[in-house]
């Protein structure tokens, strides 16, 4: 059975006739294509499937697609600036060194961009319980959260510079 | 995919009733995530039937502070709205720790405190402040609207009162049941996020000079539903604060638990939580009081 549903998806205003036995994941990956969204563990534990709905870090994998309905949703896809250019909250995961195989990354910088929007300033025992929610098996976390206290500080130096130095990830 | 037939979203009240009553299999889904993770599990009595979606019903949402300084919280408030509500953080702060200790920020921003107590696990983290708060659930259904005690809510592990139909809309909170306490909550996990409780316990204490004029003990995951300590209660009351009192308000709590061996821990382990978190909590509650 489907139901149509209307959403904004990364700034941009979407319609679907969506399988309504699909969770958000489902419909992002099969719908839509946008495989940037991981699936992990599929049952809520481990954040890979973190989307930003409304301005909250959600599990996609156990969010109704249906639910979509009336919602803006931001995944991976979405975050970077207007003219390509990586969002501050990725350059700093780069500059920090925090990827490893990258299958957390996504979730992680998803939570890690809705965190920073969310408190004007960042202590790390913040950052650490901002990102309880996203399991990481290769890193060990501490590159992580320097990611989003170097974004952080980033920030605070120059709150008007948005764009961070371009990295050429070629080396 | 979800092994579901179909979904229904209720915008009111009265929409949920005729939902529910043309079909009356349907099973309620509020933040989803004891419904879903059940349903991906394929646990029997969340497959094969049809979601009827609660979150867009007003009467269920927002916190009130009544004239009779009655909380009124509804059941579809997030964990994240409770733990920084400035109304639970006033009157009721036991309950804004006691659910910050939620899952993960996910979970935290999904899950729902009617959802928590409406699936009954005895781990639930509000369970215990709820308790101890002497916490009223009301409930409507076709018939009319009641209000029953917490404590008599629950049938057993995973199992309420809830008939098919009916709905739990809102948790009250009498002044008299949070005026002059003092609250502290112990989850005792092997992680700190992500993690459910090997053993919880909620204390509420009320304190004369140097004596105890009230305490309200209430465990997780010491039984099959949380459980409230009668025999440590009474024995609580007008008893001088000291270590001796504390030691034996925990043995005392050993009358009214129901520790069981399972692959979390072993009923050894819980047993001696058992005899050592309520102090811990009502030192914790009193400090800076
Ligand atoms: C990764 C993860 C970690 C978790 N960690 C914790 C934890 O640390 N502590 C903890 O206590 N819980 C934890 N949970 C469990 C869960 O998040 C909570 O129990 C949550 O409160 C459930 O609320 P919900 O709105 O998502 O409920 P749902 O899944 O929507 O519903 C749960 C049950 O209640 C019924 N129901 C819901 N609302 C109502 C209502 N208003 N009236 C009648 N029936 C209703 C549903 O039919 C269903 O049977 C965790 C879950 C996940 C996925
Ligand atoms: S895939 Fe959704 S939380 Fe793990
Ligand atoms: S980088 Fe591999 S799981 Fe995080």
């Amino acid at each position: 059975m489907k139901h149509e549903i209307n959403f904004t998806l990364n700034g941009e205003a979407v319609t679907c006739a969506v399988d309504i036995r699909k969770s958000l994941l489902e419909m992002l990956r099969d719908d839509f294509e946008l495989t940037g969204t991981k699936e992990g563990c599929g049952v809520g534990e481990c954040g890979a499937c973190s989307v930003i709905i409304d301005g909250r870090t959600v599990d996609s994998c156990i969010y109704l697609a249906v639910w979509a309905d009336g919602k803006a949703i931001t995944t991976i896809e979405g975050i970077a600036q207007a003219d390509g250019q990586l969002a501050p909250i990725q350059a700093a995961f780069i500059e920090a060194g925090a990827v490893q195989c990258g299958f957390c990354i996504p979730g992680m910088v998803l939570a890690s961009d809705q965190l920073l929007k969310d408190h004007a300033q960042l202590s790390r025992a913040e950052i650490r319980r901002g990102l309880s929610g996203n399991m990481c098996r290769c890193t060990g976390y501490q590159k992580i959260i320097d990611a989003v206290q170097l974004a952080d500080a980033k920030r605070q130096a120059d709150p008007k510079t948005v764009v961070l130095p371009h990295f050429n990830i070629e080396r | 995919m979800y092994d579901i037939t179909d979904y229904h979203e209720a915008t009111s009240l009265a929409e949920f009733f005729k939902l529910a009553a043309a079909d009356p299999k349907a099973r309620i889904v509020a933040g989803g995530t004891d419904t879903l993770v059940k349903s991906r599990a394929e646990v029997p009595a969340f497959t094969g039937m049809a979601l009827i979606g609660i979150t867009r019903i007003p009467e269920l949402q927002g916190i009130e502070y009544q004239a009779d300084g009655t909380l009124s919280i509804g059941a579809l408030n997030t964990f994240v709205t409770i733990e920084h509500d400035p109304l639970i953080q006033k009157y009721v702060p036991l309950l804004s720790q006691a659910v910050s200790l939620v899952g993960g920020p996910q979970t935290r921003h999904m899950g729902t405190i009617g959802g928590n107590i409406c699936n009954a696990g005895p781990a639930a983290d509000s369970a215990p402040a709820l308790f101890t708060y002497n916490t009223i659930c009301e409930i409507q259904g076709p018939d009319g609207i009641k209000d029953i005690p917490i404590a008599d809510f629950y049938r057993g592990p995973g199992q309420t009162i809830l008939k098919p139909g009916e709905v739990l809309t809102r948790f009250k909170i009498k002044a008299a049941d949070y005026q002059g306490f003092h609250g502290h909550y112990t989850k005792f996990a092997r992680r700190n996020a992500l993690d459910i409780a090997n053993l919880s316990c909620a204390a509420l204490v009320k304190v004369h000079g140097e004596q105890i004029s009230d305490l309200r003990l209430c465990f997780g995951a010491a039984g099959p539903t949380p459980l409230r300590m009668p025999v440590a209660e009474a024995y609580a009351q007008g008893k001088a604060l000291t270590d001796a009192t504390l030691a034996q308000i925990g043995q005392l709590c050993l009358r009214d638990t129901h520790d069981i061996t399972d692959w979390r821990d072993s009923k050894a382990f819980r047993d001696h939580l058992v005899t050592v978190l309520p102090g811990r909590d009502i030192t914790a509650a009193l400090r800076g009081a």
